[in-house]
């Protein structure tokens, strides 16, 4: 496995913030795996992913540094795909999804507007959408929030990037669109070679089907590595916190364990 | 107090304020800055600006002082502007808040009612009702909160209708609170701020419509405002531009500080509810 | 197509008991003058007994009870007619039909100017918030938008007729000149330049401030960033994502503005002397003469519901999110 790039002691504050949102972290991230970042509210882990992506708002303040192989970061669109949380926001309301998902494969594979058509509905077939034809022509109010988020990734890969991060993309989705997500994504991933950064709050999820995972506390890396050998094992506190909270079918209730 | 102390904070409203608060001195003391009837003669006719000492801006075609109309015309603008905006606000928000609480037919009928006084051009409303009532001052107030209430009373209803439904309002029913204390203490206080940020528009746009008004001859015929002075100079267009252009700036420059501080009213007001 | 009808068809059908309190108020309204215009017409005319006034009122059908005059003006305007103005001894409609189309034309090419440039001046200034150029033009249309458009309309008649001597003054063609077809519509062109110029930069303004806001606002909403992860150029984002967005509050103010534009057209065809629907209101004022004034508020308030129809149709086009629930799919 090659290194797609190498963070040292990146540190990031917002304007007008006190405090940085992300502090001095250190991680190398390999090309072609599955990266999954996992933190709670407030961990830094959208930010990482926003600075990977060059999403920043102006005027952030960044030190440190990200070594990117092939020298230069990877540009929006062509060589990295973002998805959002928010499928309903993330979508304009007045563009028919046809033109947003064509759009980046026109800008990018300098296609013209039938070519991008086309390959749109290529694209929207593939993230299993059906009767993609009339979905071409429809417009995001039509459609449902796990529709839309498919249309996300549709739109984010269309110019078939080589890199994409998903930051929190499947937690505004009900649990059994969830699942059909993040089987969606690990299936596109696989079969273009992709690089998948996955950011969630869900550590069960993320252990489901990331080789690799790093995990976050109030802006500060707190381990990381393959995924079987930190979770079996987690060498940090923390991490064992988060593992012991997680709560499923199998963990003694909750309130039990408190009243005893 | 917090609001006028955040007011200065934004330098718009400051500015606003200030000049409006100049304004309102020149209009309160306009007797003691220019003593004596601004509408009587006081020199020779069309005396040039900026020539004779005592009478900075001249004189206009029947020899009376241009800075004095100006100064006591202050008092016309304002006084119009302000109550005719206070009108507008208070008949817009009975009848928002009536339709907004008692919903079903009265809603329906009070929202035609208030459909039928937007489709009419408020000028020529006003313009109507002027000529038939007559010209004088309070009569000019009310032609133009006549045409002004409609949109203030739109938007309290709406206020009202989106925060009936919020969580807030609802444990507060919960927990038994009586429907009026309700309608006071949580209702309103959340519904005011949008009314309170048009409220300074409809103060300009009165002061505007006032000019108007008075341009056409159908203003208050006892007192000098802005806007007959610029009818009068109208007639010596040619010869005495400046007759025209002075009471226009002075026009200009009590709307632009009315915009002003409309726009740190509304700042100040967005910063309040998020501090709150 | 279908949506389309279904607004047109629900806006007639609300917009008569509308129309009705507007008859019905502004009835109201003028019976509590305190003469009538039989009386200003004797006025005009230096006098009359009370004979040939009572002889009039009957002619036109002023001796009736007010309720009964209601319901005359009522029944009549179904069949589109507006009564007798009695100050110009001809029909309203056929006055109001004949001053209509100045005003409109007026009315008509200060908006489509002032609404080009000022959405384009507004996306200028809204594609970078808080820059130079936006702070700029901010302040001009601040500025702008606090002028009274009747002293605005004196200001460039004293620059451009009176001192410059480039446009006429007053009118809305040389009167007699005999001119036809384009030789005519050059001459009604260059008459029509001050006033439509003066109208049109101060709602140029309002139009400019409602697009630099309405991007201003669509620049923080989350589309946006995922069409800058896209990696699409920057003028397709600031034209066909923001703008297009904020385009939709721009036609809503549009409509807003309709009404307060056609009382506005009073003062400048005042100023320029254009023979429009607004002197005509003014001259109604001035002649006392209710039923033409009746007349031309009914047909003000007809005219702002068809531009009102016409902006929520073009805004339905623009937001397919409207009347979307009522469709089947």
């Amino acid at each position: 496995m090659s290194t797609l790039c190498q963070i040292r002691d990146l540190s990031v504050t917002y304007r007008d913030q006190p405090n940085p949102a992300l502090a001095h972290v250190t991680l190398d991230i390999e090309a072609g795996g599955r990266l999954a970042i996992i933190g709670e509210s407030g961990s830094g882990k959208s930010t990482l992913a926003r600075t990977l992506a060059g999403l920043l708002p102006p005027r952030t303040h960044l030190t440190g540094e990200i070594q990117w192989t092939g020298g230069t970061p990877p540009r929006p669109g062509r060589d990295l795909g973002f998805v959002f949380q928010d499928p309903s926001s993330s979508l304009n309301p007045v563009l028919t999804i046809g033109e947003q998902v064509a759009e980046g494969a026109r800008q990018h594979l300098d296609l013209g507007w039938k070519q991008a058509l086309e390959r749109a509905q290529d694209m929207l077939e593939r993230v299993r959408i059906a009767q993609a034809d009339r979905v071409l022509r429809a417009y995001p109010h039509q459609l449902s929030g796990g529709q839309r988020q498919r249309v996300a990734i549709a739109a984010a890969l269309a110019a078939k990037p080589k890199i994409l991060i998903a930051d929190e993309a499947t937690s505004a989705l009900d649990v059994v669109v969830q699942a059909e997500i993040v089987a969606l994504l690990d299936d596109l991933v696989r079969d273009a070679q992709m690089t998948l950064i996955f950011i969630t709050h869900d550590i069960a999820l993320a252990s489901g089907f990331a080789d690799r995972v790093a995990i976050f506390k109030d802006g500060r890396l707190v381990e990381a590595g393959p995924t079987a050998s930190l979770l079996a094992a987690p060498a940090q506190g923390y991490t064992r916190t988060l593992l012991q909270s997680h709560l499923d079918l199998t963990s003694p209730p909750l309130v039990e364990e408190a009243a005893t | 107090m917090r609001l006028v102390r955040n007011l200065i904070g934004s330098p718009e409203g400051a500015i606003g304020l200030g000049i409006l608060v100049l304004l309102a001195l020149v209009a309160i003391f306009a007797p003691v800055l220019s003593p004596g009837d601004p509408l009587s003669i006081a020199a020779r006719p069309l005396l040039a600006p900026f020539t004779d000492p005592s009478f900075p801006l001249g004189t206009d075609r029947l020899g009376r002082d241009v800075l004095a109309g100006i100064i006591h015309g202050t008092r016309t603008s304002l006084a119009v502007g302000i109550a005719a905006a206070l009108a507008a606000l208070a008949i817009g928000l009975c009848v928002g808040l009536t339709a907004g609480f008692a919903g079903g037919l009265v809603d329906e009928a009070l929202m035609r009612v208030v459909d039928a006084f937007q489709i009419v051009p408020s000028f020529l409303l006003a313009l109507a009702f002027v000529s038939v009532i007559g010209a004088s001052v309070p009569v000019v107030v009310i032609a133009i909160a006549l045409g002004a209430w409609a949109d203030p009373a739109r938007l309290t209803r709406a206020q009202v209708l989106s925060i009936r439904e919020r969580d807030y309002v609802a444990s507060a029913r919960v927990i038994g609170m009586h429907p009026a204390e309700i309608a006071l203490r949580e209702i309103l206080p959340n519904a005011l701020p949008p009314v309170l940020a048009l409220s300074a528009i409809i103060v300009a746009a009165a002061i505007l419509t006032e000019a108007a008004l008075s341009f056409l001859g159908l203003g208050d015929p006892n007192v000098v405002t802005w806007g007959s002075m610029i009818a009068e100079g109208r007639n010596v267009l040619r010869s005495s531009p400046s007759l025209s252009i002075f009471p226009g700036i002075a026009l200009v420059v009590t709307v632009v500080a009315v915009y002003l501080f409309s726009e740190g009213l509304t700042k100040t007001i967005g910063r309040g509810r998020l501090a709150a | 197509m279908n949506r389309a009808i279904r607004l047109i068809r629900r806006r007639a059908i609300s917009s008569i008991p509308v129309l009705l309190i507007v008859v019905i108020l502004t009835f109201g309204l003028l019976e509590s003058a305190s003469g009538d215009a039989v009386d200003a017409y004797l006025l005009s005319i230096g006098g009359g007994d009370a004979t040939v006034a009572q002889a009039l009122r009957q002619a036109y059908g002023l001796d009736q009870s007010m309720m009964a005059r209601l319901w005359v003006y009522v029944s009549s305007l179904a069949t589109f007619d507006l009564g007798w103005s009695i100050a110009f001894d001809r029909p309203v409609l056929d006055l109001i039909l004949e001053r209509l189309p100045n005003t409109l034309l007026l009315m008509g090419s200060a908006t489509a100017i002032s609404f080009g440039l000022g959405s384009a001046l507004g996306i200028v200034a809204g594609a970078k918030p808080e820059s130079a150029v936006d702070r700029t033009l901010s302040t001009v249309s601040l500025i702008l938008y606090a002028i009274p458009s009747f002293w605005l309309g004196l200001v460039l008649s004293i620059v451009f007729a009176v001192q410059l001597r480039w446009l006429p003054t007053s009118g809305i063609e040389t009167i007699a000149s005999g001119k036809g077809g384009l030789a005519r519509a050059l001459d009604i062109t260059r008459h029509l330049v001050l006033p439509v110029g003066a109208l049109a930069l101060i709602y140029m303004a309002l139009f400019l401030r409602v697009m630099r806001s309405g991007m201003a606002e669509a620049w923080q909403l989350d589309f946006v960033v995922f069409a800058r992860s896209k990696g699409l150029s920057r003028s397709r984002i600031v034209l066909r994502h923001v703008a297009r967005n904020a385009l939709l509050p721009l036609v809503t103010m549009l409509g807003l503005q309709s009404a307060a534009m056609l009382g506005g057209s009073v003062v400048i065809e005042s100023i320029f002397a254009i023979p429009g629907f607004g002197r005509l209101a003014q001259e109604a004022v001035g002649g006392r003469d209710a039923p033409l004034l009746m007349g031309i508020i009914v047909v003000s308030a007809v005219l702002v519901i068809c531009v009102n129809l016409i902006v929520d149709l073009v805004y339905a086009a623009l937001d397919p999110r409207v009347g979307a629930s009522e469709s089947a799919g």
